[in-house]
């Protein structure tokens, strides 16, 4: 693992994202404005880091730009081209458990390329995922036979196999025991430098966002949108204990106390 | 450790054995009774010739049948001894089988030997086996009969069920239109359409083949419908997000997803389609078990109808276990993950 490598060398941007609003209605008619003017543009290769308290459009934001939802207005952009609809091009992790119960662990990695009918050309990727992630041996394994962690570097392998341009990840690790996460945030680091995918990460945890992105980004919610972007720049490989480190960590934790802080209190009488 | 582990073998060993022979004990008990007990009714044993070289009374045959038994669990025993659930499984039906076993020499004595049980509406063990004996060819044929008629009707039973089950879960409009019709027609026993089928058909064979099908086809479309529809979202937008088109989202997302509820519909199926086969078979076939049984009515040859379904019992488990094995090959990813 080189030093530095991954580090934003590249500033072309890759996903421009503008004035995105997105507006739900919810059971008894009232409105929510999920995302409201949001605008971000994600440079080739980046590690983004989006961050938040509960509610605030995280995944609404990654859910259009995975194209799985659209926009009420503004636009989102890949490489210039207009976003419409899923594509392999953007791989999605999901917050929930995703894997399909039914396929073997190596079946589920391997779905990506069934789905687009090339399983029989890049089969040979398949292993070569798999011993990426440390699963050598669990191939045959059925979903609920392996544990949170395995599950996760599953769903994680099983976008990346279809070498998308944009990996989005909605809260991978949150589930995860802190051995397993910091195991895995290391891992998704490797992988990251591997595969030279731009990475959309959504977390609740600061450290996780100091330790992988190059930049984090901070929403605040009612409406939801970016309250602030703050760049991390910080060497890699990151330890987590340096003074730099944990400077970052009491800045951004203190804006997101002033984000939470809301100017009147919702009381209802 | 080592020392307690194998005296611990010992005594589950001499467990294992005891259970075994009280396993084999009650038919062995069967034969002696049928051996050993005079035969004290004036009851008529006729021999029957098998083949051109033997001949044989039914009394030798229900030995025979009863030694087959012993032979059956013996093995039985045996090849389950070495793994652990097996052999519990075997342990655990060794007081059933006894009590079987104790039932039939209890029966052959009462039914046979001294006949105190009315007649003819309750013979003895050894005397059903006598339909095999006078007319084994004949309870064969119709046996095959009921097997056609139950094989051809089942199985597109199934592929219907399974087809239409698969387009209303997935499309609302269909959902629409044919779920109602399904939901009517549903709870309208299958040969309460026999009068239809036999007039609308071109043969009878075809008629109850018709009514299996559509008894069949109801709880499969139904359950199949369930299972597709209540497939996880997140599943599809998974497969979405890997490139998937529609064929991978039925074939390899809603499809598997159904798959255990599918199973269920054809658990409740075979048990609704075997009753619509025997019952279409006494109101008009000119051939199968039921058919048999009316026939042996008419003469009074009430051990011919239990015979008949002595064969019936014989073959719905044999199609259960079928059914079964292929059940636990399909779902087998869900092993460990449902309550069995
Ligand atoms: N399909 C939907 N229908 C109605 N409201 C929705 C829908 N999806 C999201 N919302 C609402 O939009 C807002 C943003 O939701 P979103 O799921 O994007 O939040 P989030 O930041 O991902 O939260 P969390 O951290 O809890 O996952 C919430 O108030 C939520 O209730
Ligand atoms: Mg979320």
């Amino acid at each position: 693992m080189a030093k530095g490598v991954g580090q934003t060398v590249n500033t072309k941007t890759v996903l421009e994202i503008k004035n995105v609003n997105r507006v739900y209605t919810d059971a008894n008619e009232s409105t929510i404005e999920a995302l409201k003017g949001v605008s971000l543009d994600v440079a080739e290769g980046e590690f983004l880091a989006i961050i938040g308290e509960s509610g605030c459009g995280k995944t609404t934001l990654l859910r259009l730009i995975a194209g799985l939802d659209d926009p009420d207005a503004g636009e989102i952009r890949l490489s210039g081209e207009r976003i419409t609809g899923t594509d392999p091009g953007r791989g999605y992790v999901f917050q929930q458990n995703s894997l399909f119960p039914w396929m073997t662990v190596e079946k589920n990695i391997a779905s990506g390329l069934i789905a687009r009918g090339v399983y029989d050309r890049e089969k040979q990727e398949v292993p070569e995922y798999i011993r990426l992630v440390g699963l050598d041996g669990f191939e045959q394994s059925y979903p609920h036979q392996i544990s949170g962690g395995m599950a996760q570097r599953v769903a994680i392998v099983r976008a990346l196999i279809n070498k998308p341009k944009v990996l989005l990840l909605d809260e991978p690790l949150g589930a995860l025991d802190a051995f397993t996460r910091a195991d895995l945030q290391d891992k998704l680091l490797e992988l990251w430098q591997k595969e030279r995918a731009t990475m959309i990460l959504v977390t609740h945890d600061v450290d996780e966002a100091i330790y992988l992105a190059d930049r984090i980004v901070i929403m605040t919610p009612r409406p939801g949108k970016i309250s602030e972007i703050i760049p991390v720049n910080l060497g890699r490989p990151r330890d987590r204990g340096t003074v730099d480190f944990l400077d970052l960590r009491r800045i951004i934790l203190g804006k997101l106390h002033l984000a939470n802080a809301r100017p009147e209190p919702e009381y209802v009488l | 450790m080592e020392k307690h582990s194998s005296s611990l073998l010992v005594t589950k060993g001499g467990r294992y054995i005891l259970l075994s022979f009280v396993t084999i004990l009650g038919f062995t008990i069967a034969i002696l009774a049928n051996r050993l007990f005079p035969q004290i009714a004036d009851v008529v044993i006729e021999p029957y010739p098998v083949g051109k070289l033997f001949v044989i009374d039914i009394n030798e045959l229900y030995n025979l049948v009863l030694l087959g038994l012993i032979l059956l669990y013996v093995v039985q025993a045996v090849y389950s001894y070495p793994d652990e659930d097996r052999r519990r499984m075997f342990l655990s039906r060794a007081p059933f089988r006894f009590a079987a076993g104790a039932v039939l020499a209890v029966w052959d004595v009462l039914g046979t030997k001294l006949l105190l049980l009315p007649q003819p509406f309750f013979p003895g063990p050894a005397r059903i086996l006598e339909a095999f004996l006078a007319e084994g060819d004949y309870v064969l044929e119709n046996t095959l009969y009921s097997l056609r008629l139950f094989a051809s009707g089942f199985f597109l039973g199934v592929a219907a069920g399974v087809g239409t089950g698969i387009l209303i879960g997935w499309f609302p409009k269909i959902y629409y239109w044919v779920y109602p019709v399904l939901k009517i027609t549903g709870v309208i026993p299958a040969v309460a359409w026999m009068p239809f089928a036999l007039t609308l058909l071109p043969t009878p064979f075809a008629a109850a083949t018709f009514l299996i099908v559509i008894c069949a086809w109801f709880p499969i479309a139904s359950t199949t419908a369930q299972g597709i529809a209540s497939t996880p979202k997140v599943l599809f937008e998974a497969a979405r997000t890997l490139g998937a088109k529609t064929s991978f989202l039925m074939f390899r997302v809603a499809i598997p997803h159904a798959m255990p509820q599918i199973f269920t519909g054809i658990s409740i199926a075979n048990a609704f389609a075997f009753t619509t086969l025997v019952m279409a078979e006494m109101m008009g076939q000119p051939g199968g078990l039921g058919y048999y049984i009316n026939a042996s009515k008419v003469w009074s040859a009430y051990y011919k109808v239990l015979a008949a379904i002595v064969v019936m019992a014989i073959l719905f488990s044999l199609i259960l276990w079928v059914v079964g094995l292929i059940q636990s090959r399909v779902l087998r990813w869900q092993r460990g993950l449902v309550k069995q």
